[in-house]
């Protein structure tokens, strides 16, 4: 009886959503926004009065706009641990509620920034590549890495992503330093308030931070020169924390060592420049990408609109800070 | 020194031949139309083989050389060294150990993490324009997956100590038990198999540890699992893992080393569910200039009638 169940509006499918949807749809009557031929105005005008849950992803916009069509909305459920796409002030303004991944993924992205650095450094998916194209044989012994242990390593965002990797990085002998919006208290990494003076004392900065409209471009070419010709940038965070333009052009020139990135700019469109460089590692937004965060994430999201619509606390509100 | 003969056995490290031309008189192998060659001119002038993981020092080597004191291998492993005749000759041998520790156990940990989680593969998807198209796949998760090491020596702890780093419970086979640690020791490779989920090799290569990853063991592994090789081709019976990855009995695979370097089994080359690299362990600037120094210090010991810094016969 999907009339029964609690409405819930979807705009965009999330992943999770297209891969579960059957779990899901048992749960849940779904306002599929993205399946009516209606413009999507017409569309929450139409049928979207009542509602006052949404389900969407980080790469659905949530603008003032969509949100003056839901006057009943109270709950935004989000599949992404960033907020960049939710119009905050204005739910701040409505009390409308948000929960997100919270820190689900933590693991899983802490993992893949560890990984995207050691393959810059020791050249993973380059040397790999060299095999393929048949030129063990040919050209003989492949170019020599850099050492992961004794690296600097700044990490930009000291929250949980931040906290996993600098623990990974911590046992293969690196140092840790980190920038956040405030110093961390019990945390005996050295902080810096200056992302400039972090990468100047940095062999490798790892973008772990939110995309607000402080970090926007953020990583600028001054940072990136600071860095210096032999640093490296892992983002895992943002495409836009970074001035893409600008990264482009310092890798181009070897202006910068390298850069692993798991997300760019303008997805999934990744600049041209960057696919003839070797020691340049692109990843397409797969941070969070296994069985076990998605599992793990149904299972919260779920248990997030449940408890919205049982009257109980959420399981993972997004306080504001 | 300069007039003592030092015979390098292959083009392992511009810094290592340049100074070893500076000390001494350098013979570099491969200059010669062949080893036979090579023998029957210069066999009474080498007093010292600088060795590496490719060339060595084998018994047809060490009998050509009838003036050789000492061998100094440009690696930690001896596999191709033959050991019982230069100690029943009294023939030195000296190695790298510790200084490559740290980097062949961080590339171990690099090959889990772009194995399971399809660093390289979700590379060539974006390279190739795929992501326009798509989204890439789910692929593993690593952080608390079990890892299960062959060999608990200085490489296979420092591999043990990154990966308890994800969380990853550890356990491990050796020829003896391991006091002093709280990983789990399995009697044998098999058991060892059937209880983990990565399982990497990271003993030496010895008569005794020759195919260790066999059909049973890779069956016992399971198509969930993933081999790891940061040793010696030779630990893997090659055509065997090659047929178990193919058939989809095995999960996945790193490897860094192989049956026949350079060759690389071409069956590997097309599949996705592994990451190849060329023997690039120890392959950093930092390490490598760390090894020659150590193969240089070995040799100036020796000559000078000083204790060997890394003696290994």
């Amino acid at each position: 009886m999907a009339d029964q169940l609690p409405q819930v509006l979807v705009l965009r499918p999330p992943p999770v959503f297209t891969l579960l949807e059957t779990q899901f749809s048992q749960k849940f009557h779904f306002l599929r926004a993205w399946e009516s031929p209606l413009p999507t105005a017409d569309f929450l005008a139409t049928h979207a009065a009542s509602v006052k849950a949404v389900l969407c992803s980080g790469d659905t916009p949530i603008t003032g706009d969509i949100l003056r069509h839901l006057p009943s909305l109270q709950l935004i459920v989000t599949t992404s641990a960033g907020l960049n796409h939710i119009n905050l002030p204005e739910c701040r303004r409505r009390s409308i509620s948000i929960a997100s991944a919270g820190e689900i993924f933590s693991d899983d992205c802490a993992d893949l920034a560890v990984g995207l650095l050691m393959d810059v450094l020791r050249k993973i998916s380059a040397a790999d590549r060299f095999i393929r194209a048949g030129l063990w044989p040919i050209r003989g012994e492949y170019r020599l890495g850099s050492k992961l242990g004794g690296k600097r390593v700044g990490i930009v965002g000291l929250g949980s992503i931040g906290l996993e990797v600098a623990k990974r990085l911590e046992a293969f002998g690196c140092i840790i330093s980190y920038n956040s919006r405030r110093k961390k208290a019990n945390i005996s990494y050295p902080f810096y308030s200056n992302v400039c003076e972090l990468a100047a004392n940095s062999n490798a900065l790892i973008i772990c931070c939110a995309l607000t409209d402080e970090t926007c471009h953020m990583i600028n070419k001054e940072v990136m020169k600071a860095l210096g010709k032999e640093g490296v940038i892992i983002n895992i965070g943002r495409g836009s924390i970074i001035d893409e333009k600008e990264l482009v052009q310092c890798l181009v020139q070897g202006e910068i060592g390298g850069a692993g990135l798991d997300v760019f700019e303008n997805e999934p469109d990744v600049p041209r420049e960057l696919f003839t460089l070797d020691n340049v590692v692109l990843s397409p937004h797969v941070a969070v990408y296994t069985p076990e965060s998605f599992s793990d994430l149904y299972d919260l999201m779920v248990g997030n609109l449940e408890a919205f619509f049982s009257n109980k606390p959420l399981l993972s509100p997004v306080l504001d800070e | 020194m300069e007039s003592i003969g030092v015979l390098l056995t292959s083009p392992m490290n511009p810094y290592l031949e340049q100074e070893l031309g500076k000390r001494f008189k350098l013979f570099r192998f491969w200059d010669f139309p062949s080893a036979d060659d090579f023998f029957r001119e210069h066999s009474k002038s080498i007093r010292a083989v600088v060795g590496s993981s490719f060339i060595g020092a084998d018994a047809q080597m060490i009998e050509a050389l009838p003036k050789m004191e000492i061998v100094s291998s440009f690696s930690v492993g001896l596999d191709k060294i033959d050991l019982v005749r230069c100690k029943e000759k009294g023939i030195r041998v000296t190695n790298t150990p510790d200084v490559l520790t740290e980097d062949v156990a961080d590339l171990a940990l690099a090959l889990i993490l772009a194995t399971l989680r399809r660093i390289c593969e979700s590379d060539r998807y974006v390279r190739s324009g795929a992501w326009k198209r798509g989204d890439f796949k789910l692929t593993t998760k690593f952080t608390g997956k079990s890892v299960g090491i062959i060999g608990l020596g200085r490489i296979g702890s420092a591999i043990a100590k990154r990966a308890e780093g994800f969380s990853c419970p550890i356990s491990y086979h050796s020829r003896t038990e391991k006091p002093g640690t709280n990983y789990k020791y399995y009697p044998s490779v098999v058991e060892l198999a059937s209880n983990c989920q990565i399982l990497v090799v990271a003993c030496a290569l010895t008569p005794e540890t020759r195919h260790i990853i066999n059909r049973e063991v890779i069956n016992a592994l399971g198509p969930k699992g993933v081999v790891i090789n940061i040793g010696r081709g030779l630990h893997v019976d090659e055509p065997e893992l090659v047929s178990a990855l193919v058939e989809g009995r095995l999960g996945g695979a790193g490897l860094d080393v192989f049956e026949n370097e350079p060759n690389v089994p071409e069956e590997l080359l097309a599949l996705d569910n592994v990451v190849l690299l060329p023997h690039v362990g120890s392959g950093t600037v930092e390490t490598r200039k760390d090894m020659a120094d150590l193969v240089l210090g070995n040799l100036e010991a020796h000559f000078l009638n000083k204790p060997l810094l890394t003696p290994v016969v």
